[in-house]
């Protein structure tokens, strides 16, 4: 038995994941255990979950991979100030300690935290560093079902890399081209996100959320002055009007003349009919950018399969538009596509690429549906209800299923529990919020009483994968929850004059189709599929939900609220529960209803988490 | 010591040691800033510059 451990740390999302034979056994990130959302240091306890949970000790692991090279990107650091100097000498100030105490020094730093699991753990020869990049793209390959695909990996930075281009086929895989900082588009999305009030690195999912409320007035000023695209989809950005590279804030003033505002401030300004444009906009720029980059290489290299992760590839508007340009037969993202995922990538990369073992493809898909964190059994999920002095009731499936369908029914917001977590950004049926998509009222509900966060955040849809063709304009499975599609016209509902003609945030108050829960206000919806043989209970919940309906739909958000990393064990969904506006919590095979709660449990959860 | 070398052995690999001088200077002043983070070494990094 060969096991490999795959880490990422030390810049965005620290996680660990762990191959048994070339298996992938268990991955986790690290804010899960420590409560802090992007939590990028050493992965102690995701590290010693996927060591449990996998059984071994780390002096038993044969091969530790860190998902990048740190000397690599220290070079791209200091070349930058040289480029750049005497500007920047402000940010050098304050990255050059953090590198010359510890990250340049990365290595020894990781071979004592990795003691701190296993004194026994002695043979400092078996750490290996891949290329961030490089592990992006193994792990969009090998757990996909091809067996040969293009590999497009875009995000914020890597070492130098911010966009490569990789062949693989069978057990081989090679970059062959790269796009080279400062020119990124992940920093370009980043840079916008930063101009629209939201947060660096987790804020981008809310300017995607935010871009249908616009129109994309400032597209055309966006690629004649900031960014210079062929047409192959290769593009360099005018660095004139950024301040990433040597500053501390992503854009400058130049930036802010070119759009007439100054970057929007969350604590004072509201959000405007401006930032719902400018979002539009610059997500139309990274849709079309991503359509030039995948056409070219269909035409380059005439593979009929693409495979996609990075940053980028959690932009699931693109990825959809990818879909629709119908160029590639197959695509496949890897879910934990952004830095988490790394740690998985480094570990695939390692087992193929340099040990060279032959790759059979998994029918059945490899990354198990991405539920590849912790679980927690019956006993256990009672005792520590027990504990927390919860009342509840323990139910067989049967009632289970009949019990929360109801409660969904009802229009209840529902707090899932269920089996392993998932690894990567979006809940899929093991951590989740879940309730009724045919309310009109569920998505202001969801956003302001449940998850304390803007009212005009859309949520996604779990849809049983064989009704999806009745109800949306999608006709591949989704089971990762990162293709967007519109609802179909059949469940549309007509739209009257004065409604069409609503601006912004207002279009939110319109019932759009039969869905409006899940109907964005451009019809659209983030679709996950849900497949009987990936995780049964959660299709059978909405199975039964759809006998009750004739719905086969429900909403699916992350069992979470504003600013917080979903939840990971029982303790806390109920302590999220518990502070929230959800009416019914079900835990494994626990039953927990508010009402019958009480009160003294109830707590000031919102004021626990941070802004995002 | 196995920094150092393996230090060099990137910078061979790179093919960049016109960086060393570069990376030397740069480290001694960044040493400075970590040396004065809010300690007695303070006021030395004013005659400097």
């Amino acid at each position: 038995m060969v096991c490999v451990l795959g880490i990422s740390a030390f810049y965005h999302d620290s996680a660990a994941a762990l191959l048994k034979d070339g298996k992938i056994v268990a991955a986790a990130q690290e804010e899960r255990f420590t409560r802090k959302k992007h939590d990028s240091s050493y992965p102690y306890n995701a590290i010693n979950f996927v060591l449990d949970y996998s059984n071994v000790k780390l002096s038993e692991i044969d091969h530790i991979v860190f998902y990048e090279k740190p000397f690599l990107k220290f070079e791209r650091i200091l070349e930058t100030y040289v480029a750049f100097a005497p500007k920047g000498f402000l940010q050098f100030t304050k990255s050059i300690p953090i590198w010359l105490k510890e990250k340049l020094f990365q290595k020894n730093l990781l071979i004592n935290c990795l003691r701190k699991h296993d004194k026994n753990f002695r043979n400092t020869d078996k750490i290996y560093f891949s290329e961030h990049h490089l592990s992006h793209a193994a792990s969009a390959y090998f757990p996909s079902p091809f067996n040969e695909a293009i590999v497009l990996t875009a995000d914020g930075v890597g070492e130098w890399a911010t966009t490569t281009v990789a062949i693989a086929k069978d057990n081989k895989l090679e970059i062959k081209k790269e796009i080279h900082f400062p020119h990124s588009l992940g920093l370009l999305y980043s840079a916008f996100t930063y101009y629209c009030g939201f947060k660096v690195n987790s804020g981008e999912y809310k300017l995607m959320g935010l871009a249908p409320y616009g129109e994309p007035k400032f597209y055309k000023k966006i690629c004649e002055y900031l960014i210079d695209v062929k047409n192959d989809g290769s593009f360099r950005l005018d660095q004139s009007y950024f301040n990433y590279a040597t500053g501390l804030t992503m854009t400058n003033d130049k930036f802010h003349n070119l759009f007439g505002q100054k970057p929007r401030d969350p604590k004072v300004d509201n959000i405007s009919q401006f930032h719902m444009d400018i979002a539009a906009s610059i997500q139309k720029v990274t849709e079309d950018i991503m359509i030039k980059l995948t056409s070219s290489l269909k035409e380059e290299y005439k593979i009929n399969n693409l495979c996609l992760a990075g940053g980028v590839a959690l932009n699931c508007v693109a990825n959809g538009q990818i879909l629709k340009n119908k160029v590639f037969e197959n695509i496949w993202i890897q879910p934990a596509a952004g830095d988490a995922g790394g740690s998985l990538g480094a570990a695939l990369a390692y087992w193929y690429l340099e040990l060279k073992n032959l790759r059979k493809i998994d029918e059945s898909d490899s990354m198990q549906g991405s539920y590849l964190g912790p679980d927690y059994d019956q006993k256990y999920i009672e005792n520590e209800l027990k504990d927390l002095e919860a009342v509840f009731s323990v139910l067989n499936d049967e009632e289970l299923l009949e019990m929360t369908s109801e409660d969904l029914k009802k229009g209840h917001a529902i707090g899932w529990f269920q089996g392993r977590m998932e690894f990567g950004p979006r809940a899929l049926g093991a951590r989740s919020i879940i309730a009724d998509p045919r309310s009109s009222s569920m998505q202001k509900n969801l956003n302001l009483k449940v998850k304390f966060r803007e009212s005009f955040r859309p949520f996604a849809p779990s849809i049983l994968f064989e009704d999806l063709k009745n109800w949306f304009n999608l006709n591949v499975s989704s089971p990762y929850m990162l293709l967007v599609a519109t609802v179909n016209e059949n469940i549309r509902n007509q739209i009257s004059k004065h409604e069409e003609s609503l601006f912004g945030i207002q279009k939110l108050n319109v019932k759009r189709s039969s869905i409006p829960a899940v109907t964005h206000v451009d019809y659209s919806s983030r679709v996950q599929t849900v497949h009987k043989e990936k995780n049964i209970k959660f299709y059978k919940l909405i199975k039964r939900f759809k006998d009750k309906t004739n719905c086969p739909i429900i909403v699916n958000t992350s069992f979470n609220i504003r600013g917080e990393p979903i939840v990971n064990t029982p303790k806390e969904a109920f302590k999220c529960f518990m502070g929230t506006g959800l009416d019914t919590l079900v835990i494994g095979n626990c039953f927990l209803q508010k009402n019958k709660q009480k009160q003294s449990k109830s707590n000031n959860y919102k004021s626990s988490f941070e802004l995002d | 010591m196995s920094f150092i070398k393996e230090f060099f052995e990137f910078l061979k690999v790179r093919k960049k040691y016109w960086l060393l001088p570069i990376i030397l200077i740069l480290t001694l002043f960044g040493g400075l800033i970590v040396l004065t983070q809010g300690s007695i070494v303070a006021p030395f990094i004013y005659t400097v510059f």
